[in-house]
């Protein structure tokens, strides 16, 4: 499987990521190769198998649950302790809705 | 005192006979780690504060004649993938330079709950992905055995510490083989349990279906009172399983005579011949010991790397796409608006792995491609799983090498992304099926450099595992702590 640059633009903004044109350049060849070894799995029929989206193994029915109730969650403070920019008790971002 | 060659025991020992305090081995081995990070730059951060507070509440305990519990005073290294409350956690990313958590991974709770010391943070791979630590932005970690080798990855600071004496034991974590590997290179203990077995709630999310956290020392012995310790059910990660915790120390003492290890075919071509010749001299050692060796096969191997590096992939995508510089410290000048927010902070705050690994995630898993790759990995994923239950109704554990080399030279493979992950061929398929695995070490190349076995055994029978390690390690095996 070859990817193009232009493809690798493409999942660059499905992904959020501005790349240089290096980058770009280098993803391509690097992808390209990754998915040249994926392709191996074509190799395979896995008609009827199930796919397996999580280690499951013999436990209680209601093993994963826990109570439902009330618990102490982070302050406010802490919450947006680590943001770029805040203000407020709010997270500060750039514009969304022009006026 | 040994620092470097302290263990768990030996710490009991002399904090009960008061030959030293738990407070002087805290500021003692802060200061050998201080003195001796720098020829492998193992730490990230050291949290002086948090490990003399620890240690004092230990010796308190023992001034009131309590137990300080199974972990009293040892002096612990920690993988900067787990976070710390009021300690600078970076996933060895510059997205994450400064981030401070405001809460403690439950590991952390239980490790200091029984008396474990943090000294600090280790390097590792930036979010974890990489198999030799090389992809820090912090600068790579250097193999102490060799200096000019990779300690493995991605949890390189973690073996490292361990190896280099500079903690006793430390945590990791594990995703495709990212304790055991750096385990192997570096001559040490280490562990990756049962998924599932040990609580993920603090562990920064890399691929959530396959990470672990689990223990890196220097004897089998250490590694399990470690497990013990933060092994169980908590109820803030769903996924974590209420099995009962064994008693992995009694367990271990049982003889091995009777049982049956097999050795899956597909784990023996390709070897470098030394690490054959030292896998050889292990089983032997394990014959020795009355263990019937039988061949068995994984027919599925082959294409285990490519199922992994689809799934894994994709989960990365989606976990670490809260990394927009919003919430986490970073956030890029260049931020006119929303969208270009995003796109310039995680453009400028990743390393060049992790974009690669997002972007292959996204590609995967867009439009028109989810069913021919996601959906085709997770049954792949099956077919492993089923691989080892068929081998498991044969025998009781498999015995296998970690990597099929020792420690490479750094910058040996950074130009092709495509054989590093080739390199992890042994340790994926153990995380893909969710089974405990375990390194050993089983002696030395010419050249001096470790060589790892690894051990597996069913889901939750981490006793077992131990037992096997623990009677190698003892009864003529290779020790790592000699």
């Amino acid at each position: 499987m070859k990817l193009t640059e232009e493809q690798v633009r493409y999942v660059a903004g499905l992904a959020n990521l501005a790349l240089t044109e290096g980058e770009i350049h280098q993803y391509a060849h690097d992808l390209s190769d990754i998915l040249t070894h994926i392709d191996k799995l074509n190799e395979l029929n896995t008609d009827g198998v199930a796919p397996m989206a999580q280690v499951l193994f013999e436990s209680g029915d209601s093993s994963t649950l826990r109570a439902d109730e009330p618990h102490v969650c982070l302050s406010n403070a802490d919450a947006v302790g680590n943001a770029a920019i805040s203000g407020q008790g709010y997270f500060k971002v750039p514009r969304v809705i022009e006026r | 005192m040994q620092i470097p060659s302290l263990t768990i025991s030996a710490v009991r020992k002399g904090l009960a006979e008061k030959t030293f305090s738990a407070v002087e081995l805290a500021q003692e081995a802060l200061a050998f780690a201080k003195a001796e990070n720098p020829k492998t730059n193992a730490y990230l951060t050291f949290s002086d504060d948090r490990a003399l507070a620890a240690a004092r509440g230990v010796d308190e305990k023992l001034a009131r004649g309590e137990d300080p519990g199974l972990l009293g005073g040892v002096p612990v290294g920690v993988k900067d993938v787990i976070v710390t409350r009021g300690v600078r956690t970076t996933c060895g990313s510059k997205m994450l330079e400064k981030f401070v958590p405001p809460y403690d991974a439950t590991a952390i709770e239980r490790l200091e709950a029984a008396g474990g010391v943090i000294l600090g943070k280790t390097n590792c791979d930036e979010f974890a992905m990489g198999s030799s630590n090389e992809n820090s932005a912090f600068g790579p970690v250097r193999n102490p055995v060799a200096l000019d080798r990779v300690p493995g990855g991605s949890s390189g600071g973690s073996a490292a510490v361990v190896a280099q004496g500079t903690a006793v034991v430390s945590l990791g974590s594990d995703t495709g083989g990212s304790i055991r590997q750096p385990a192997s290179f570096c001559g040490c203990v280490g562990v990756t349990p049962t998924y599932g077995r040990v609580s993920r709630y603090g562990l920064v999310a890399f691929a959530s279906s396959l990470d672990h956290i689990g223990p890196f020392s220097r004897t089998v012995a250490d590694s399990a009172a470690v497990l013990s310790v933060i092994a169980g059910r908590d109820p803030r990660d769903a996924t974590s399983a209420s099995h009962a915790v064994q008693d992995y120390a009694a367990a271990m003492q049982e003889p091995l005579r009777g049982l049956r290890i097999g050795l899956p075919k597909e784990y023996f071509t390709g070897l470098a011949s030394e690490i054959g010749d030292r896998m050889q001299a292990g089983i032997d050692v394990l014959k020795k010991q009355g263990c019937e060796f039988v061949d068995v096969s994984l027919p599925h191997t082959e294409w285990a790397i490519a199922a992994y590096y689809i799934i894994c992939t994709a989960e990365v995508s989606a976990n670490l796409s809260r990394f927009d510089g919003v919430r986490f410290t970073t956030r890029s000048a260049k931020a006119e608006s929303l969208i270009d927010m995003y796109k310039n902070s995680r453009g400028e705050g990743f390393g060049a792995e992790a974009k690669r690994r997002i972007m292959l995630g996204a590609y995967v898993l867009s439009h028109g491609y989810y069913d021919a790759y996601y959906l085709k990995a997770q049954r792949v994923r099956s077919l492993i799983t089923q691989d080892f239950a068929r081998a498991f109704e044969k025998v009781d554990a498999l015995v296998t090498p970690v990597s099929p080399f020792p420690a490479f030279k750094l910058g040996e493979k950074t130009s092709d992304p495509l054989q590093m992950y080739l390199s992890d061929i042994y340790t994926i398929t153990g995380s893909l099926a969710g089974i405990p695995c375990m390194n050993v070490p089983c002696g030395l190349t010419a050249e001096g450099l470790p060589v790892g076995m690894q051990i597996l055994t069913r889901h939750f029978s981490e006793d077992l595992m131990f037992r096997i390690a623990h009677q190698y390690e003892t009864s003529g095996g290779f020790t790592a702590s000699n």
